[in-house]
């Protein structure tokens, strides 16, 4: 439910960065290891910009692969969860990436 | 397959007629690089809130955990039997009520209750504003009991010095397995109820090792709020805190 949270955030702050102009497109990146879900942000996505300088326009999600370093055993991992350990047994990983929840970039007219 | 009609054969004619004028220049459109936080908005203002309890000497506490899972109660008795030793105001969240805050008055301590009415999270711009209307003393301690929820809170950094999970024996052993993301977010699980363990199912192994899957490096402290149990270790992990 923080997704509605987060939706609207991605809505004013693209509002306020066309400053003025009408926004067609918008472009996240979510990664896989974020607790945010993309079609949550989807759904609410239309709701929250219907009045918006940011009204009809499209979402691009851009999903982002975990990869990690396992700091038991140098290895080099890529994670599709956050409940994910090692080959080795270790869990005691440094997250490279995955993690993100960024605004990109705007089509504006 | 034919792009336009889907159907499997390629190079036929599509006649279009054409009974209205659509002009196809398009508006020009440029694009704007972004390249920010969504949530920097709220990261700004914990940072903000950070450097106003940091100029205090106020720690922040962040208590997360599911509805029932005796943050409160733990509150109570902390705030009790620090009474004397160290200042000590509260923020409660909670949907609706001020039933929390009611019991924290009880104690003696200041208390702002804020209502986030449908919000399933604190954020910081809401205990800024609770912050400002605590106003509490320096030196000492600023606990702030969130929403009741295992998911959203995770998410939002309030200004805190560090984030404690308060589960309970009565929840079961997975929870830390089915909500990766809170129990990964904080760096002390207090494990509360532990006077109940006689009488429920709870393997204490298979949290503990479900819990060190998400999170290999935080605190577990074993308490009970209602009897007093383990508190000592929590009071001590307090005081490390702050010094």
């Amino acid at each position: 439910m923080h997704e509605l949270a987060v939706t609207r955030e991605i809505v004013d702050v693209a509002a306020e960065k066309a400053e003025g102009a009408r926004v067609r497109r918008v472009v996240i990146e979510i990664g896989r290891l974020t607790p945010v879900a993309p079609d949550c942000v989807r759904f609410y996505f239309e709701i929250c910009a219907a009045g918006t300088a940011v009204e009809g326009a499209e979402l691009e999600i851009r999903e982002i692969a975990g990869n990690a370093r396992c700091r038991a055993c140098e290895a080099s991992l890529e994670l599709a969860g956050p409940v994910e350990g090692c080959g080795c047994g270790s869990f005691d990983l440094e997250i490279l990436a995955g993690r993100e929840l960024r605004l990109m970039e705007l089509e504006v007219y | 397959m034919c792009d336009h009609c889907g159907c499997s054969t390629e190079g036929h004619e599509h006649v279009h007629e054409h009974t209205h004028e659509h002009p196809h220049e398009h508006e020009t459109s440029r694009t704007v690089r972004i390249e920010q936080d969504i949530l920097a908005r709220n990261n700004r203002q914990a940072e903000w809130n950070r450097g106003w309890l940091a100029s205090r000497r106020l720690v922040a506490l962040n208590l997360v955990g599911s509805p029932g899972s005796g943050k409160t109660t733990v509150l109570e008795r902390t705030l009790k039997e620090l009474d004397g030793q160290m200042n000590a105001a509260v923020i409660e969240g909670d949907q609706a009520t001020d039933r929390d805050a009611a019991r924290i008055r009880a104690t003696g301590r200041p208390v702002v209750q804020i209502a986030t009415g449908t919000g399933c999270h604190l954020d910081a711009r809401m205990v800024k504003g609770a912050l400002e209307k605590l106003d509490p003393q320096p030196d000492g301690l600023v606990f702030v009991e969130n929403v009741g929820n295992l998911v959203c809170p995770a998410l939002f950094d309030l200004g805190e010095q560090a984030k404690v999970l308060i589960a309970s024996v009565t929840e079961g052993e997975d929870k830390p397995a089915k909500y990766p993301h809170m129990f990964a977010a904080v760096q002390v699980v207090l494990l509360n109820k532990i006077d109940l363990l006689p009488h429920v199912s709870f393997e204490m192994d298979a949290f503990l090792g479900f819990l060190r899957q998400v999170n290999p490096r935080v605190r577990v402290i074993a308490v009970s709020g209602a009897t007093g149990a383990g508190m000592l270790e929590w009071y001590e992990c307090i005081r490390a805190s702050i010094h």
